[in-house]
């Protein structure tokens, strides 16, 4: 009876686990907006730090950055998505495409930022591939690729990590929403097959996936690891800057910073509202677009143009990952030769020991917090099943909020409490901030094909005598081998993602592949960027080769003792 | 219809079971008795709620659903009990054999725990297989079983389980014609031979006909609208109205 008392609880903890810290953290960040910080003789509430703030004289142009590169990513992101399923629906290349995604939604921002910035910069792989005998340029030329003024190194990294996550969303919303039968009924009626898609299947999953939208646009306007990398830096957009203010030497700063950090929260909020208005207006133009009743064509340029936009981006992806890869071997690689003269591990054996340490601290800390994500959800969700109680959209919302509110707008928050609390810049602090955002994830990624298990085999097993935690261990658990392992990658790959979190609740006591990566970004010594970079990128590939291979390891393993018997 | 008044009566029980969502009705009031090694069919078109009635007498009914009403067997009130402890076994449409057991995994999981001894689990499968013609199945993963055969293992890993009371949720319903007759008489002999009371629901008449024991039916509102206590074959073409 008190294991079953237990479970009821879970899901209450789990929330509390994961919404104290984001509630505690906002109100720890607006109080010293408005003067209140006792820590620093702020006992009074004033309007200073907005002063200080409005003041700077670089806001307007980190505020462009930010609202261009982060509009910019999120639509482009959705159109591309939705125009290449629209337009290539029930094709092999979805599937292929779909292959491709899930290894690229694993790996980390950071690394694939640094990937792009190796191919783009003015002296970087595709500039050495085409010089100078297309070129004719024997220096690296003097234009402002990396970063360009207008933030579109930043939206093109952006793009090609938050094209793999709305595209996988939106593939699983599919297949909730009869796609097929809805699109035989329109082709039926004459309606070519991109507008079939955009009229009768659109408005069906677009419902489904407003909320990783929002995520997207809420991350996008606030990223701090990939701008650092990819953006102009003085100024840098708006959360980058904030993120400074709050590493200031000047201690009265961190006013400043808190203040900076509730605009932000303000900007993200605003930009989600505005983005919900264009959804109505989109909503009721769409209604009158649809009534109208206008067929549309083959849509044959569309898919070539859309394939090919797609096919662009993967291939920078893996080509910047090779560029890492390749930078960490490199002894010499001079401009502007396409491929480096010689190669040699001595990069690697020369950071060993700095290489071990940072692996193990991201190994631990993203073990850690995957494997407590996983057990929590498998709670939640297991305590659900076992009373019956279906989520309702309200409460997805709550499981949303640590990715729709910017992590620079309450992690400063979080930390004031967990130095309260006295877990400051240790192993739970760390581990917990980073459970924040995996736990979402892991939920996410778990919940359809736990709910979707045939409920019959767990009442069976029940009417076999099996208790009902016998049922989860010996039944449930092992029928769903390959989505729990995949949701543990996931989390685990989305832990060794974290910048803030890393820097913020480990007090700048953690070093992770992470944050190693982002601040040798600034240094320029390409190789030892690339070995982090590469380390960054490999582990959670790795992770995610793991989860794959084990339950087909084990089946041929059950294939063989049969076989014997 | 047997009426029933003794409470320490041998076989399943069922006394005023009524199901309901919302408050409102959506099956019932049905009392029935079905003796050991009786089978006792309940049809009805779908929809009506039969295998509600099922979940709800072998405690795993959806709980969005309030079932009400007194579940007796071999005497002893079972309808607060958890599933694992009513020993109620039961089969459905598809087989549900676990996909991550073999043939054998599956068999042991139903064996109950009171038996330690490997050797002893062992030869208890060993045994059931061979009776059933399957003994070169042991170590097979169940999906390379046909589906008949999967339809044995399944009745097996029930039996085993050592239940005191056997429902049939339309085990029938997915296997063609040749191989329905059969495994239908399969799971009625080895009802009868345990001397399990049956409880069978479906909406095929011939299932009915082949249990040859009472059958219920039950109305789209789940109204029971006619039942007999003769088995189906002796009745003339329509059903007996009841006055219920």
């Amino acid at each position: 009876m008190t294991r079953r008392d237990l479970l009821a609880y879970l899901p209450g903890l789990t929330l509390l686990l994961f919404l104290a810290p984001v509630a505690a953290g906002l109100i720890g960040t607006w109080l010293p907006a408005f003067g209140y910080f006792p820590a620093l003789e702020g006992h009074g509430f004033s309007l200073l730090p907005w002063q200080m703030l409005l003041a700077h004289p670089g806001l307007p142009e980190s505020l462009r950055l930010t609202l261009l590169s982060g509009f910019l990513a999120t639509l482009t992101s959705f159109l591309l998505t939705i125009v290449f399923l629209a337009a290539c629906h029930g094709g092999r290349i979805i599937l292929a495409i779909r292959g491709l995604m899930a290894p690229l939604l694993a790996v980390p921002h950071a690394a694939m930022a640094l990937g792009l910035a190796f191919l783009i910069a003015p002296s970087g792989w595709l500039v050495r591939l085409v010089s100078p005998w297309a070129t004719g340029w024997d220096l690296p030329p003097d234009v402002a690729s990396l970063p360009d003024p207008n933030g579109l190194a930043l939206t093109l990294g952006l793009v090609m990590k938050e094209l793999p996550f709305l595209l996988l969303m939106t593939l699983s919303a599919l297949e909730h929403s009869r796609a097929d039968e809805r699109l035989a009924i329109a082709r039926s009626l004459g309606y070519g097959p991109v507008m079939a898609w955009m009229k009768t299947v659109l408005p069906a999953v677009y419902r489904q996936i407003r909320l990783p939208i929002y995520a997207v646009l809420a991350y996008s306007l606030s990223v701090v690891d990939m701008a650092m990398i990819l953006a102009p830096l003085s100024p840098p957009p708006l959360a980058v800057q904030v993120f400074r203010w709050f590493n200031d030497p000047d201690l009265t700063m961190r006013f400043v910073a808190a203040a900076g950090a509730v605009l932000q929260l303000l900007v993200v909020v605003a930009a989600i509202a505005l983005w919900r208005l264009g959804e109505i207006l989109a909503a009721r133009l769409g209604r009158a677009w649809i009534a109208g009743g206008r067929r549309g064509g083959k849509g044959r340029a569309l898919r070539v143009l859309v394939k090919a936009a797609i096919q662009t981006l993967v291939v920078l992806a893996a080509a910047g990952l090779l560029a890492m890869a390749l930078w960490s071997v490199t002894r010499r690689w001079r401009y502007p030769d396409a491929l480096p003269s010689s190669l040699s591990l001595d990069i690697w054996s020369r950071l060993g020991n700095d290489i071990v340490w940072t692996t193990g601290t991201t190994l631990i800390s993203g073990l850690a917090a995957a494997f407590i994500a996983l057990a929590l959800v498998l709670g939640c969700l297991e305590n659900e099943q076992r009373r019956g109680l279906t989520i309702s959209t309200r409460a997805l919302w709550l499981l949303y909020a640590p990715l729709l509110v910017p992590q620079v707008a309450f992690l400063f928050g979080s930390q004031v409490l967990s130095i309260q609390i006295g877990i400051d810049a240790t192993w739970i602090a760390l581990v917990w901030s980073h459970l924040l955002f995996v736990l979402p994830y892991v939920f996410l990624s778990l919940e359809d094909s736990y709910r979707a298990l045939d409920e019959r085999y767990s009442r069976t097993a029940l009417c076999l005598g099996a208790s009902p935690n016998r049922v989860f261990w010996r039944v449930k658990l092992p029928m769903l081998l390959r989505p729990v392992l995949f949701a543990t990658a996931v989390g685990f790959a989305v832990s060794v993602t974290q910048y803030l979190p890393t820097l913020f609740a480990g007090g700048g006591r953690f070093v992770t592949l992470t944050t190693e990566a982002v601040s040798l970004s600034a240094g320029g010594d390409r190789r030892v960027m690339g070995v982090f970079a590469f380390l960054q990128a490999a582990l959670p590939l790795a992770a995610f080769a793991a989860a794959l291979a084990l339950p087909k390891r084990l089946a041929r393993s059950r294939a063989l003792r049969e076989q014997r018997a | 219809m047997t009426v029933v008044s003794v409470a320490k009566e041998h076989g399943l029980v069922l006394r005023q079971v009524e199901l309901a969502h919302g408050g409102q009705r959506l099956l019932g009031p049905l009392s029935l008795t079905v003796a050991p090694g009786e089978v006792v069919t309940v049809m009805g078109p779908s929809g009506c709620g039969k295998s509600s009635l099922l979940a709800f007498v072998c405690g795993t009914l959806d709980p969005a659903l309030e079932g009400s009403g007194r579940i007796l067997l071999n005497g002893e009130d079972i309808s607060r009990r958890l599933p694992e402890e009513r020993h109620v076994g039961i089969l459905f449409q598809d087989d549900l054999l676990f996909p991550h057991l073999s043939v054998a995994g599956n068999l042991a999981f139903g064996l109950p725990p009171q038996i330690r001894d490997r050797r002893a689990r062992r030869a208890r499968i060993e045994e059931a297989l061979a009776e059933a013609d399957m003994a070169e199945f042991y170590d097979r993963d169940p999906a390379t079983l046909s589906g008949g055969q999967r339809a044995r293992v399944a009745l097996l890993r029930t039996l085993l389980s050592e239940p005191c009371a056997l429902l049939l949720d339309e085990p029938f319903a997915k296997l063609d014609v040749a191989l329905r007759a059969r495994f239908r008489s399969f799971v009625f002999d080895h009802a009868r031979a345990q001397a399990l009371p049956t409880l069978l629901v479906t909406h095929d008449p011939q299932d009915a006909l082949d249990a040859g024991g009472p059958v219920l039916e039950i109305d789209a509102a789940g109204k029971v609208c006619a039942g007999t206590d003769r088995p189906l074959e002796q009745r003339g073409p329509e059903p007996r109205r009841t006055t219920e």
